[in-house]
Order: structure tokens, then sequence, then C-alpha cells
């Protein structure tokens, strides 16, 4: 299987040296991604899970950030060991990004074919003219109306909900194998959320790439992933399979979530909330880092943070008390 | 059919239009129609849930009850008074009952005052208190209503977290006692864990304060569990407006229904059929004809681009705008 898989990261640690002190964003995560699956990455704001994603693609800015330690193995190939040429010929290539906010990732001074077309010039060996065809033709395959008109409109002259359309064609527009979506449609209203998430499942399957889909969204994460990572304070808490996930939680974290968030399937009196604050990246607590906040921590939790372990098989937790959690989860089924 | 509450609110063919300014001498060319002739109630006691994608008008239908923009049209009666044709004394005074709470718990603070200044300043502004002494004991009270101990009144809103902040908020919008607060997207710049934490507060602070909410969101879980009724806006005008039960069990307006079944269900499992609208919601500038729905309506017929629906009641309150209900 290992041979399998398009990218492998293995205990991943990216610190920021502010100076206020050292930010351990991301300390010590593991996971891989197999090609034509979607790894869904949850967490809440100042979790790491767009830190992680920078640091796949080497964007993260150095000082203050550094890639610490671990390996991103991309076919076999450590990517933190790569130069910034040879991780140019990557980026955008091999591996494409989208972000939350699409105006102001795209330049307003440029038309959408002249930044579509600036990837494929760059990665394609083909003329200025294929080029522009090529541009018009993703503009199609990711449903933009007249894409012979739209070609040479600015951003400024879309809508939001288009605006992501061309990121997304941009960022296909090298037919790469994985593509990093990072909260692509926190910034877009529900119906539009549904129409550009529906549009990335089925170029999916057109063009067979693997997705990292980033989000704060239980929902989104729900509909579009077949494996999730729950990253909480830098760490990644929960690892499994999304039904799994969603059925039979094994951190106390992931279930927490899950008990706070309105279900618009079932109604709730009132909503279980997680008690006190997401913790300062400048002041993580001691131990497990959920400690703080969580309804089963002892005194073992406050002093020794667990290790992310196999609990089941394909589920994987970092907790010292998945048994309490489970005797929790039967006495609310009994009840 | 139980005893009708009594209407704290209610408000009749609301219009706000902004002028759009062009040329050099800023000669006006067209108008926004942010609001465009919308009229509902909101009982005493009850939540009403205000939806609506953005730029459809929610935010600026909250403002402009509260007379913090100026009406183009219509009333605004509250508890007996049209607002509109209040003095600025007078409305000051009526501000008393009526209280905000806005998204952004950042931008909605201002840096440069202590808690104690924030919370206290309506109180100074109304003259609840007759000396700094009980006024401070006023903000300290207050302050453990939300959660927060009396240790923070001499804290400036950078040493809090987005979470503390709207506590803070909603402490403010409760100072002066209010009995109707507009909440605009209360929770929506907060994390999914935080999230949870001010929606109890809210939910506990109207039964112990006997508090009416207008909860505008577009974020349709939410507020389906803070709301008795909901009102569905599209483009400047009300869809749909029913008991939330009603609403999410039987959507009648193709808006609706489409909207409802956009939202993503966090439950893998869960099947169901989903309504992908084509294209974006058109500019408020200029609306299109009849209903404003129909250029992206599944159902659209011919009478839908040459009449505008009626809003009106087809039974146990549920209103609607639709020319599929009048034909049934």
């Amino acid at each position: 299987m290992a041979e399998n898989k398009l990218i492998d990261v293995n205990n991943l640690k990216t610190y920021f040296h502010t100076e206020e002190g050292t930010v351990k964003a991301v300390d010590g995560v593991s996971f891989e991604i197999y090609p034509g699956e979607t790894l869904g990455v949850v967490g809440e704001s100042g979790c790491g899970k767009s830190v992680t994603s920078l640091s796949i693609m080497r964007l993260i800015e150095s000082p203050p950030g550094k890639i610490e330690e671990g390996e991103i193995l991309f076919n076999g190939k450590d990517l933190t060991k790569l130069s910034q040429g040879q991780m140019r010929k990557i980026r955008g290539n091999d591996i494409s990004m989208i972000f939350q906010e699409p105006m102001t990732s795209l330049n307003p001074v440029y038309t959408v074919g002249d930044q579509i077309m600036e990837a494929i010039l760059i990665h394609k060996n083909v003329n200025k003219k294929q080029a522009r065809e090529e541009a018009i033709n993703m503009l199609r395959k990711v449903g933009i109306p007249l894409p012979e008109q739209r070609v040479d409109e600015y951003p400024h002259q879309l809508s939001g909900g288009m605006r992501q359309r061309i990121m997304i064609a941009m960022a296909l527009s090298c037919d790469p194998q994985l593509l990093i979506a990072d909260e692509p449609t926190t910034a877009l209203d529900v119906t539009i959320q549904a129409q550009i998430l529906e549009l990335m499942n089925s170029l999916k399957a057109q063009f067979g790439m693997a997705i990292m889909m980033i989000t704060h969204d239980l929902g989104v994460i729900a509909e579009v992933s077949d494996r999730v990572a729950v990253m909480y304070a830098g760490k990644i808490v929960e690892y499994t399979d999304v039904k799994t996930l969603y059925a039979d939680p094994k951190h106390p974290y992931t279930w927490g979530l899950m008990h706070s968030i309105p279900h618009i399937e079932k109604d709730l009196d009132r909503l279980e909330a997680i008690p006190g604050n997401v913790p300062n990246p400048l002041d993580f607590p001691d131990g497990c880092k959920y400690n703080t906040r969580c309804p089963f921590a002892t005194d073992k939790c406050r002093v020794d943070e667990p290790d992310i372990e196999e609990v089941e098989e394909g589920h994987y937790s970092a907790c010292w008390h998945v048994d309490k959690l489970e005797a929790k989860k039967s006495e609310e089924k009994g009840a | 059919m139980a005893v009708e509450q009594e209407r704290l609110l209610e408000i009749k063919n609301l219009r706000k239009y902004f002028p759009v300014k062009e040329g050099v001498f800023r000669k006006t060319v067209a108008h926004v129609k942010a609001v465009d002739d919308i009229s509902f109630y909101i009982k005493k006691g009850e939540t009403l849930g205000l939806v609506g994608e953005s730029g459809c008008g929610k935010s600026t239908a909250g403002r402009t009850i509260l007379r913090l923009l100026e009406a183009t049209e219509g009333e605004i009666w509250f508890e007996g008074k049209n607002l509109l044709s209040l003095d600025k004394k007078e409305l000051r005074e009526m501000r008393k009952e009526m209280q905000i709470i806005f998204q952004d718990p950042y931008a909605s603070l201002n840096p440069r005052m202590t808690v104690a200044d924030i919370v206290g300043e309506p109180i100074d502004i109304h003259n609840l208190a007759s000396s700094k002494k009980e006024r401070n004991e006023k903000v300290a009270d207050i302050l453990d209503t939300v959660g927060l101990g009396p240790e923070y009144m001499k804290r400036y809103p950078h040493e809090f977290s987005g979470g503390q902040r709207q506590r803070i908020g909603v402490a403010r919008a409760l100072a002066v006692d209010p009995t109707l607060i507009i909440a605009d997207e209360p929770v929506s710049a907060l994390d999914v864990s935080i999230q949870a934490q001010v929606i109890n507060l809210l939910q506990d602070l109207q039964k112990d304060f006997v508090l009416t909410y207008l909860f505008i969101a577009h974020d349709l879980s939410v507020v389906k569990h803070i709301s008795d009724r909901v009102a569905v806006m599209y483009l400047g005008k009300l869809v749909e407006l029913a008991d939330k039960k009603e609403l999410f069990d039987d959507p009648k307006h193709p808006y609706t229904q489409s909207l409802l079944s956009a939202i993503p269900v966090a439950d893998p499992t869960y099947e169901k059929e989903r309504i992908i609208l084509e294209g974006d919601v058109p500019s408020p500038v200029d609306p299109p004809s009849g209903c404003r729905f129909h250029p992206r309506c599944p159902y659209a017929m011919d009478v839908c681009s040459e009449k505008e629906p009626e809003f009106k009641d087809y039974g146990d309150e549920h209103f609607a705008a639709c020319h599929l209900l009048e034909q049934e």
C-alpha cells in the first residue's frame, strides 16, 4: 500500500518564531492522502489546518515560520528537501491550491484569462494562442456562461461564486494530482456553496485528482470527505473515515463539536456547548491540549500528552480516556 | 387556537432605498432597493428569525427598524407608537427599549474604552444610574449575567477572545433593560465551539428577562434552533414567513425549498434531494420584473415575470409570495 500514497506527511512540525515566543502552529502531524480521495481537515481558528496546507505547498513565510521537522512525501519525493526552484515546478502543476477569499486571491489588474493562462504557459509547452484556448476550455468546464467573453473580463466584473469558479479553473488548468482547498466556500452564500461543492465533486471524478478539503464546517466535511482528520491546537486528535467519525467519534473534542452544533435534521431544546475558549497558540496548556475544556480530563491529562493511536481498525484518536467517552456514549444511547 | 399574543413590533410596507449617484453633480441615477415593501410583526417574547443570502436586505431591514437608517417609506409600530413619526427626543427614549447586537465583535467595540465604559455608556446616556458607584454596580451585575466576572471591568476589548467580546456586546445591549433586541448575525464570526455558548446565553437571557428577538442570520441551522417563527428574504422582499416547524417541514416558496436543500448536513449518511439553483442573486439596483426570483426559479411560469405575487397568509399564519400557490 505504501507506494500507493499520493502524499504522506510524517511528524510535520511547523513553528513560527515571533517576538512574543514560539508558536507551534503544527506540532507533529502525520496523515496520508491516496490518489482520487478527499481528505477533510476540520478544526477551529488557530488549530493549524491552514499552516499544514501551506507547509505542503512550501508557502510558509520564513522568517518567522519554519518547517522544523518531519517529511512531506509527494509521490515518494520529500517536498521539504526541494529548492524553491524545484518547488515552483510542482506548485500549480502537480499540487494546486484554492483559497477562502476569491477576491483577494485574484489580481484585480489582470483579466481572468491572463491569470489562468499564466499557469498554463509556465507549466505546459504551448504558445499563447493555445493557452488562451485552454483557458476558455477550463472556464467552460467550471460552468462559466459565455466563456469566450468572460475570459477578457476583470475579477471585479464577476460575482463571488463566479470568482471562486475562476480560482478553480486556474487551479485545475494543469491537471494537478492534488488540489488543496482552504475554506473554499466559507465566504459564499449557501446556495452558491452548494453549486461550488457540486462542481468540485464532479471535477474530482472527471480529473481523477485527490482533494485536501480544509474547513471549519462539519456539514461541508460530511458532504465531501472520504476520510477526515480533526485538528486541535496544532495536532491531529482524531483520524478515520467520514462515516465512522460521525457515527462513532472517539475523541472528546470531536464528540463535543458534534453536540455543540444545531442540526437541521433534528430538534434540540438546548445545545451542549464546549466550555472555555479556543486556546491561544502562544500559551497552549500542558499535557493534552484539550484538557482545559474536556469533561473527562484527569490529572494525567494535565501532565502527559497522549499520542495519536489506533483505537479500532483504521480509527485513530489521541486521548487517554476513550473508555470514558465510550461509557458516556452508551449512557446517552440508553437514555 | 391559543389567545393571540400581543404584537410588540409591527412593520408595514417598509421600504429603504439607497440612491446611486453618478457624475460631477452627484445626480441620483438609480436606487438600490435594499428593502422593498416588507410587512411583518413580532409577538412579545418570541424570536423571529430573518434569513436570506448576502445582499438580500436583512441587515438593512434590522437597522431601518431601529432608525439607525432612515426608512424611505412605511410604518414601524412599536408599543403603540409609529417610530417613524417620533422626533429626536422621543426616539432616544424609545431606543432604550430596542437594542442591537452586531456581527463582528472585533469591530463593534471601541478599542480605547474599558469594558466598564462600553457597557456603562448606555446607562449614562439614559441616566439610569444616580452615581458612578451605582453605575459600576450595575455594570458588574450585567457582566455577571453574561458570564464575565467583575475583574474584567477595567480591561480593554483586545484582551478578550471573540466569544468573550460577543458577551460584552450582549451586556451592552442588556444594560438599559430593553424589550426588543435585534441580533444581526451574532454568532457567525465565532468559532464553532463558541457559537453554542453564545446561542445558549441568548436563550437563557430571553427566559430571564422576557426579551423579544429579531434574529438575523444566514445560517439556517442556527436560525432553526433559536427561532419560534422564521421569515425568508430574497432581494429586498419577504418571500415566506411561518412557524419554524411549519417552514422547515413544509416550505411553500421555491426559494425557501432550494435554500433548505442547499444546507450541508453534518451527517454523511443523510440522503437528500438537492435543488441546485442556477446563477447568482441579481442586482437590487435593477431587480427582475414580476416575482424577483423568477429568473432562477425551477417552476417559473409566464405570469411570474409579469406580475408580482402577493405576500399573503395561506393558513395558520403561513405567509408566502408565489404565483404557484395562488393557482392551487
